[in-house]
């Protein structure tokens, strides 16, 4: 009788279930994909992770710290793929498949995002990226050309004049260190280079580069740009001031599009509104030098302690074909990383061809966050000084955020 | 000096005459309880050592090979930097005001179940209600009800703006966070207090009254030096729980403006930033801590707890 219970509970019978742990953005049809890429050998089950990208990846560690063996298949925003690698907590790809997770179709942006210590330990699924939003009406009555690159001035200036706003992301959290990266690498700079040396890591941010960025985010903090809620803005909050008063720029990533147009089914904006939504490159920090647009994203990474490696393998190849990403690019607006599923009809139907152009070359272009193992602590460390941006200021945040980064990062101060 | 010369010796000569039997009964009962004593500090210890172990090393858990023995140098970085003295004054502050006035009203609770006459039950249940929900509920309760969007409290205080944010800085957002924990554990506070009034000779109230001792003297001068060892015990409770606070700063901040605990700042840097090293050493201070505070209210209010558990 017991052993009867016992077998009824065990997993023996049948195929291996995997468990695919998934962010909730775009759950319906990443739930079709686990069961079309389900196979008679295994089954995929999804398994959702909370809302948040900091939350995300504390629950990952932790099952993974503990050597979890039913993580199989996990969600990684971009950034967390150096730090579980050098954990070894991810499967790194044998080379055939890394060949194939990261060929040619590939946009350079993603494919970099999958690498650490000059393995593979991620297949690209999709790629988010930043472009600037605006009104046209309000570049318009600027006179700005925005067929050619703008830079922050230009674009901060335009909207003070003219009644409009600029919509960042400054909350302390995440998405304002993607906008201080951003802006750093778009005056040829970084936050720290030589990674690999972990806590031993270059620390650039006092730099020019890290002079230009902070000078962008003083300009827009005092200036009547600025939004009311700069301090604690987030992507959701920025979003309603476009059809605001004069409107507004605004740095976001690729949902936006997607946003708007259910606005106009829901009948919150009309289709002259909609009509009058522009899209731009990534702003210039300095002016002549091409903006670097943030990466976003998600990679699918394989448990290191998985019970079915393999298979696991073989899943993940299949949640990140060209056409899984046409169906999450279609259905839930989460941009392909693949060259190709640009190219889809279905896509192509979707989005305007010129949006689609900017969205895949972003990502070409694009500049990643620091890869490193100590990712979580850069960033905090970061937030930790810039925030709030009322206070940056040119001449000293740079220099004290270098110091503090040093000291966090030797274990010589608190975070 | 006669009483006290002898009082050694009577014990001494209980202790001669201790028979075979209870001997046999002290030995059975040692044997029983060792497994659970094992147990115990394998699962207590254990982990113990390990924090301290742990504490002396610069460690990420996402740099494994990276990790360095920095002796206690953790330690030193901890105790100079101002994060954790800032941390360490609002978690002083949380306790002081918390167990002070739960001191207050858990008493007030306590007088109410020991002389409620009339459906004792349901006002004793009623009491108890808050310290049986889980306190990241209670959290999130008292959230929304702070909240200048969907809450309650603005409207009901008539001295504050209906749109003031009562988590936008720090003092607004502490005394939100109080409130929340002062209206989950006084009931705990209560309780402990019950057990103490209890325990107070109605013999000696009725003596008092007859002496002509008015309500106010009966509660100062018998009631509450009768209560010590219970108000001891309640208070320790507290103190050390409220120290250790941790889940309504979680849910309802998350550490912003100034609202962190030292638990909090542990709990940062080891399950956000994956640095066991500091966050042991910070883990290794909290419990020091706690000890020293335990100590203190004991000395406080000179309580023998021996004495209190009539052993002596």
């Amino acid at each position: 009788m017991a052993a009867t219970a016992l077998s009824a509970c065990g997993s023996d019978d049948g195929p291996p279930t995997l468990n695919w742990y998934v962010n909730p953005d775009g759950v319906d049809t990443l739930t079709a994909l686990a069961k079309s890429c389900s196979t008679d050998q295994y089954k995929i089950a999804i398994q959702l992770l909370p809302s948040g990208a900091t939350d995300q990846r504390t629950q990952l560690a932790r099952r993974l710290a503990a050597k979890d063996s039913s993580t199989d298949l996990m969600s990684l925003d971009p950034v967390f793929v150096a730090e579980f690698a050098n954990a070894n907590w991810l499967e790194q790809l044998p080379d055939d498949v890394a060949a194939k997770a990261t060929d040619d179709d590939v946009l350079s942006g993603a494919a970099e995002t999958v690498t650490w210590d000059d393995g593979v330990y991620a297949f690209p699924q999709w790629a988010n990226t930043q472009v600037l939003w605006y009104r046209k009406s309000l570049a318009e009555a600027a006179g700005l050309d925005m067929s050619q690159p703008v830079t922050w001035d230009q674009v901060i200036d335009a909207a003070a004049d003219n009644g409009g706003t600029v919509g960042v992301q400054a909350n302390k959290y995440e998405a304002y260190v993607v906008w201080i990266n951003a802006l750093i690498q778009g005056a040829g700079g970084d936050i720290i280079s030589d990674n690999e040396a972990g806590k031993d890591a270059k620390i650039d941010i006092d730099s020019d580069a890290g002079k230009d960025a902070a000078a962008v985010i003083q300009k827009l903090a005092d200036s009547k740009a600025a939004q009311p809620d700069l301090t604690t803005s987030n992507e959701g909050t920025s979003l309603g001031q476009m059809y605001a008063g004069a409107g507004e720029f605004m740095t976001n990533w690729t949902f936006v599009y997607q946003n708007y147009k259910g606005l106009v089914d829901s009948g919150d904006i009309t289709q002259d509104d909609f009509s009058d939504l522009g899209w731009a490159r990534y702003p210039a920090t300095v002016e002549g030098e091409d903006s670097r647009p943030p990466i976003g994203g998600i990679d699918i990474g394989v448990g290191a302690y998985s019970k079915h490696p393999d298979y696991a393998l073989e899943a993940a190849a299949c949640v990140t074909s060209s056409e899984a990403q046409v169906d999450l690019a279609v259905n839930e607006g989460l941009m392909p990383s693949r060259t190709s599923a640009y190219q889809d009809p279905k896509l192509t139907e979707a989005y305007p061809a010129d949006l689609l152009q900017l969205f895949s070359q972003s990502v070409e272009d694009g500049g990643p966050r620091p890869k490193s193992a100590y990712y979580a602590t850069i960033s905090a460390a970061v937030q930790s000084v810039w925030h709030s941006p009322t206070s940056v200021n040119p001449d000293t945040t740079p220099e004290k955020s270098a110091k503090f980064l040093r000291d966090v990062l030797d274990g010589k101060a608190l975070l | 000096m006669t009483t006290l010369a002898e009082a050694p010796q009577r014990r001494q000569e209980r202790e001669v005459h201790v028979s075979d039997r209870a001997k046999a009964e002290t030995r059975l009962g040692q044997r029983l309880v060792a497994p659970a004593i094992i147990l115990m500090l394998v699962v207590t210890a254990f982990p113990m050592l390990r924090a301290l172990y742990l504490s002396l090393f610069n460690y990420s858990l996402t740099a494994p090979e990276d990790r360095d023995f920095v002796g206690l140098s953790n330690y030193l970085t901890a105790l100079t930097d101002p994060l954790f003295w800032k941390t360490t004054g609002v978690t002083v502050l949380y306790m002081v005001v918390t167990v002070s006035i739960e001191l207050v009203i858990g008493f007030a609770f306590a007088m109410v179940m020991h002389r409620v006459i009339f459906a004792r039950g349901v006002i004793r249940t009623s009491i108890l209600i808050p310290y049986g929900i889980i306190t990241v509920v209670s959290g999130f309760a008292w959230q929304f009800a702070f909240s200048f969007q969907n809450g309650f409290i603005n409207n009901w205080l008539p001295f504050i703006d209906s749109d003031f944010n009562w988590f936008g800085q720090t003092t607004p957002a502490v005394i939100a966070i109080c409130v929340s924990e002062i209206w989950k554990t006084t009931p705990f506070m209560s309780l402990l207090l019950l057990a103490g009034l209890a325990q107070v000779s109605e013999d000696m109230i009725e003596a008092a009254k007859v002496d002509g001792a008015t309500w106010w003297q009966r509660l100062w001068r018998v009631i509450l030096p009768n209560m010590r060892a219970a108000i001891m015990v309640a208070v320790l409770f507290r103190a050390l729980d409220a120290y250790r606070i941790f889940d309504n700063i979680f849910v309802m901040t998350a550490g912003a403006v100034n609202t962190e605990s030292i638990s909090f700042l542990t709990y940062r840097q080891t399950i956000e930033q994956f640095q066991l090293g500091i966050g042991s050493a910070l883990s290794v201070l909290l419990f020091l801590s706690v000890l020293v505070i335990a100590g203190l209210i004991v000395k406080v209010f000179r309580v023998d707890l021996a004495a209190a558990r009539q052993e002596g």
